[in-house]
């Protein structure tokens, strides 16, 4: 029971710590309380967040309106958009920046280190993370990584621009692309420190999870909420490693000489000393974090969508069993499946086989977690907050954009639809979009918790339902141009008249992009002044079991004054019949002669 | 002026639902508005959701009619491409009848079981045959899809030497490709990106003393003959691209320092293609648009945009620089003997140096 004596350790600690006054710097800015990091979090990814929107609204005008001469670009790139037309460097660098910050700076920084940080302790029932120190130190590390994400913006030849991915030798050689200098150095120090940062987050939520209980915690108890971080967390700590060894290999190709991803390259007259080294090892470095990455996004997304689901429908979740064996299945299958990225690398066509076997099967598990999230509906007494829109919106995002995966999964139909837009298309919906739900849904329903006072949920409604027929309206099509043949990643389309018919499909999906985006302001402006002056939070406002909501609405310190509750039951006693009220709190012990459902 | 009108409109709807939030807002100040859903709540968004599924089923159903039919989904012009496609159409017949179902029950079930006080929901955590009916089905499905695609697979990338195939080098630099044509031996001269000596004009680094590389054909465009086999050899000598062929279904990435490789045989020459009443309707539909495009570009006293006509395409798939989005080559499928004679009319590689 080392677990109970800790928690009491923390207590001593704590009524000690009462007696200090807490200055402006230590609970805003250098804070080693979980809920505070939790909102630093929330708020750097926010920030990251209007930065990649923004880029991709610029990027989706120049898709529809090559060329054209627009005042937004004259106004935000400078010199990169002489006379307002956008400059076909600074159009990769848009592309290859957005991706950056909405899969690492926003889905994975954002949301898992939100709300890892929020629940783990809160759900399991501990006073704080195991360690608050590395805590902070994670946060900080991240915040730097932002830092010189935005400083690379403004170098002089332009951010890293060879997409996301950063294959070599594009990314390695300055010649051969103008962000592939100072800009590309950056990108690789921040990436550096933001897998540090990473690192560190995980370490301490697997820790904080497997030490840290409450009494009565088992396991089999837990929402699926902290079984999803913890996960996460460990895929996390398998894979990241993997590409920083990546990263550090590619600056010791850019500034050492050596030859680990670059060999034979003539280029602007001359040839280069590299060889013997293969970009296909990048690739396959990259996809290792770089799967398994789609679903460290996924994953606390799936996790806090349950949750909000069962409290909103007041049904327990439908199979709690089947839901954490999905969560493994899906993590053990992520890191086997990176080839799929890779069929037409040049890679061994036989590895392509095995790839396409393994990656079809991650189909099975995320079937079993979207029927189980439609069972759990059945027959509920459905509440329709904003934040059950928003999970609901998840399953339907999630459905249509996985199904695609069962076309690219497939090695022998890759081949034609590899890098289009049907690509893109398919991973908007399914980790894209779905996580951004998931991180809304995570949002509206854990504000309460956050800052003790309640969102404006008619402005969530016009936020959610806008977003959800913007969000089928920009992705929706672009199954289609894709399935034409039209690559991702393309300045302009107006040098194929091959593709001449499909630019009025790339206006409807601009236009839908751009008032998708104008209505996030709405959910910025609701967040933004319902810190300050939403209606105060009742201590329970959705009457949820999970023990999060035990804790007193005014953050303290050690999150619960006096006693850790305890707990008797599991997270999902929702509408549970021979009980008066549709939902009781894991902390209240079994009546007498009530059966704890045996799950 | 386009665009600046566009934001102009979007600030303007932005504005106004801000207002239309703000009156729905004070409206509501008497009513209790605690940010918690109330049962009217539930019943709007209930038949919301509704709306929404028929939202979905209509932009599928629009995006089929109008997109559905593109020539690149059935107009192959491989041998391997009709399996390809054929895998695609089940695919797709299978995503679409699974997409239909869950989004109707998803949606469905949303409307039907909005809440309302003093109702209580189901206690129904767990069903094991629930369960494993819907394990088991996609296992069987997936089951079938794996095996097709991998049959498809293993076909396209095995390269059967006894079918003699035709073997072209595809060379791939920032931001033009190059094809180099193996000659009667059949056999391409080795070549090595050390080799490239811009001033005798061997921009291809091909090897000079190899006496395989005398007889090779290096041209700016791709011919090649119909129904024979071709096996492509691809090379790059910077970054990596990707050779996309999207109409022979055919794809394959150029890495520098390696030698990759895509087969097919094509099947439908240039002018057999261009009278297909798909290529012959999208071509006319492109003019069109060309047409109304010229019309603004003459009145704003530009040249008029040139009339389009089919062609097969090699395009760069993979991002490779500034210019990434104009790295093509024409591809002209052609029967036996109007290849041999363009082939005649090139130069070999020996005749091509300049000494």
């Amino acid at each position: 029971m080392s677990a109970h004596e800790d928690n009491h350790a923390h207590e001593a600690h704590d009524d000690h710590g009462h007696h200090h006054k807490e200055t402006f710097v230590t609970k805003y800015i250098f804070s080693q309380d979980h809920k505070m990091i939790a909102k630093q979090y929330l708020v750097t990814g926010t920030i990251m967040g209007v930065i990649g929107v923004l880029m991709s609204l610029m990027f989706r005008m120049q898709i529809a309106w090559p060329e054209e001469p627009n005042v937004l670009f004259e106004a935000l790139l400078g010199k990169w958009a002489p006379d307002g037309v956008m400059d076909a460097d600074i159009y990769l660098a848009l592309v290859t920046i957005h991706g950056t910050i909405m899969v690492f700076f926003v889905l994975t920084a954002g949301l898992s280190g939100t709300f890892s940080n929020l629940l783990i302790p809160l759900q399991i029932g501990a006073r704080d993370m195991a360690s608050g120190f590395l805590n902070m130190i994670s946060y900080w590390l991240f915040f730097l990584s932002s830092v010189i994400m935005i400083i690379s913006l403004f170098v002089e030849a332009g951010p890293a621009a060879a997409g996301w991915t950063i294959y070599p030798p594009l990314s390695a050689l300055p010649m051969a692309q103008g962000g592939s200098g100072m800009g590309m150095t950056l990108w690789l120090v921040s990436m550096a420190i933001f897998i540090a940062s990473s690192l560190l987050g995980s370490l301490n939520y697997i820790v904080t999870v497997i030490n840290l209980r409450t009494k009565g915690m088992s396991m089999t108890r837990l929402p699926l909420t902290i079984w999803a971080f913890f996960i996460t967390a460990i895929i996390g700590v398998v894979s990241f490693p993997v590409l920083l060894s990546a990263a550090l290999l590619l600056i010791m190709d850019r500034s050492f000489g050596t030859s680990f991803f670059l060999s034979d390259i003539f280029i602007q007259g001359e040839v280069l000393h590299y060889q013997g080294g293969s970009p296909v090892l990048f690739e396959h470095l990259f996809w290792f974090l770089g799967h398994p990455e789609v679903y460290i996004v996924i994953l606390p997304a799936m996790g806090l969508v349950s949750e909000i689901m069962a409290s909103n429908s007041r049904k327990p979740i439908f199979g709690y069993r089947a839901m954490i064996a999905s969560i493994l299945a899906i993590a053990f299958l992520s890191t086997i499946v990176w080839g799929h990225h890779m069929f037409i690398s040049g890679m061994n066509p036989f590895l392509g086989s095995v790839f396409t076997f393994t990656t079809l099967l991650i189909a099975i598990p995320s079937a079993v977690k979207a029927f189980n999230w439609i069972t759990t509906l059945w027959k509920g007494n459905l509440q329709m907050n904003p934040a059950m829109l928003f999970s609901i919106g998840f399953v339907s995002t999630f459905i249509t954009g996985g199904l695609t995966g069962i076309i690219l999964g497939d090695s022998a139909l890759d081949i034609n639809v590899h890098d289009t837009y049907f690509v893109v298309a398919h991973f908007h919906l399914v980790m894209g979009i779905s996580a951004l739900y998931g991180m809304f849904a995570g949002i509206y329903h854990w504000f309460p918790r956050m800052f003790g006072r309640m969102l404006n949920k008619n402005l969530g409604y016009i936020h959610f339902w806008i977003t959800a027929v913007c969000a089928y309206g920009v992705f929706f099509p672009m199954h289609f141009i894709g399935m034409a043949g039209l690559p991702r990643r393309y300045y302009t389309n107006s040098n194929f008249p091959l593709f001449d018919d499909l630019a009025n499909v790339n206006v409807v999906i601009t236009m839908f992009a751009l008032i998708g985006g104008v209505v996030q302001l709405i959910y910025l402006y609701n967040f933004f002044s319902s810190i300050f002056f939403g209606k105060k939070a009742p201590q329970n406002p959705w009457r949820s079991t999970t023990l999060e909501w035990t804790a007193p609405v005014e953050h303290i310190h050690g999150n619960w004054p006096g006693e850790i509750p305890h707990v008797h039951r599991w997270a999902y006693d929702y509408s549970k019949p021979g009980h008066d009220v549709d939902f009781v709190p894991q902390n209240i012990p079994l009546k007498e002669g009530e059966e704890e459902l045996q799950h | 002026m386009t665009t600046l009108l566009t934001i102009i409109v979007l600030i303007f709807i932005l504005v106004a639902i801000w207002q239309m939030v703000k009156i729905f807002d004070l409206a509501q100040a008497k009513v209790e508005n605690s940010g918690v859903a109330t049962d009217k709540d539930n019943t709007i968004n209930g038949y919301l959701m509704m709306g929404f599924l028929a939202f979905i089923y209509i932009i599928t159903i629009v995006c089929f009619i109008k997109w559905g039919d593109l020539p690149l989904l059935s107009n192959s012009a491989s041998e391997h491409g009709p399996g390809i496609d054929n895998l695609m159409i089940i695919s797709l017949v299978i995503i679409f009848f699974v997409q239909t179902i869950t989004q109707f029950l998803l949606h469905y079930f949303a409307f039907k079981y909005k809440g309302e006080k003093g109702k209580k929901a189901l206690f129904f955590a767990d069903n094991n045959k629930l369960e494993f009916i819907w394990t088991i089905i996609p296992v069987i499905v997936l089951a079938g899809l794996i095996i097709y695609g991998l049959a498809n697979w293993i076909n396209i990338m095995g390269v059967d030497d006894s079918d003699d195939p035709l073997v072209v080098e595809l060379y791939a630099q920032q931001f033009n490709w190059t094809a180099r044509y193996a000659g009667d031996d059949n056999t391409l001269g080795k070549a090595n990106v050390r080799l490239i000596d811009i001033d005798r004009a061997n921009v291809l680094g091909v090897d000079e003393s190899d006496p395989y590389a005398e007889d090779d054909v290096i041209t700016k465009e791709l011919h090649l003959p119909v129904g024979k086999p071709v096996l492509f050899k691809m090379r790059s000598q910077d970054v990596l691209h990707s050779a996309y062929m999207p109409h022979f279904r055919a794809q394959m990435n150029c890495v520098p320092g390696m030698i990759t490789q895509f087969g097919f045989t094509p099947t439908v020459t240039t002018e057999e293609m261009r009278q297909t009443p798909d290529i012959v309707e999208k071509v006319a539909n492109i003019n069109k648009i060309r047409a109304e495009k010229s019309e603004d570009l003459i009145a704003s006293g530009e040249d008029a945009l040139e009339r389009y006509e089919f062609d097969y395409l090699l395009l760069c798939n993979k991002i490779c620089g500034k210019s990434h989005y104009n790295m093509q080559m024409k591809i002209v499928v052609e029967t036996q003997e109007e290849y041999e004679a363009w082939l005649k009319e090139q130069k070999t590689f020996k005749n091509s140096l300049v000494n």
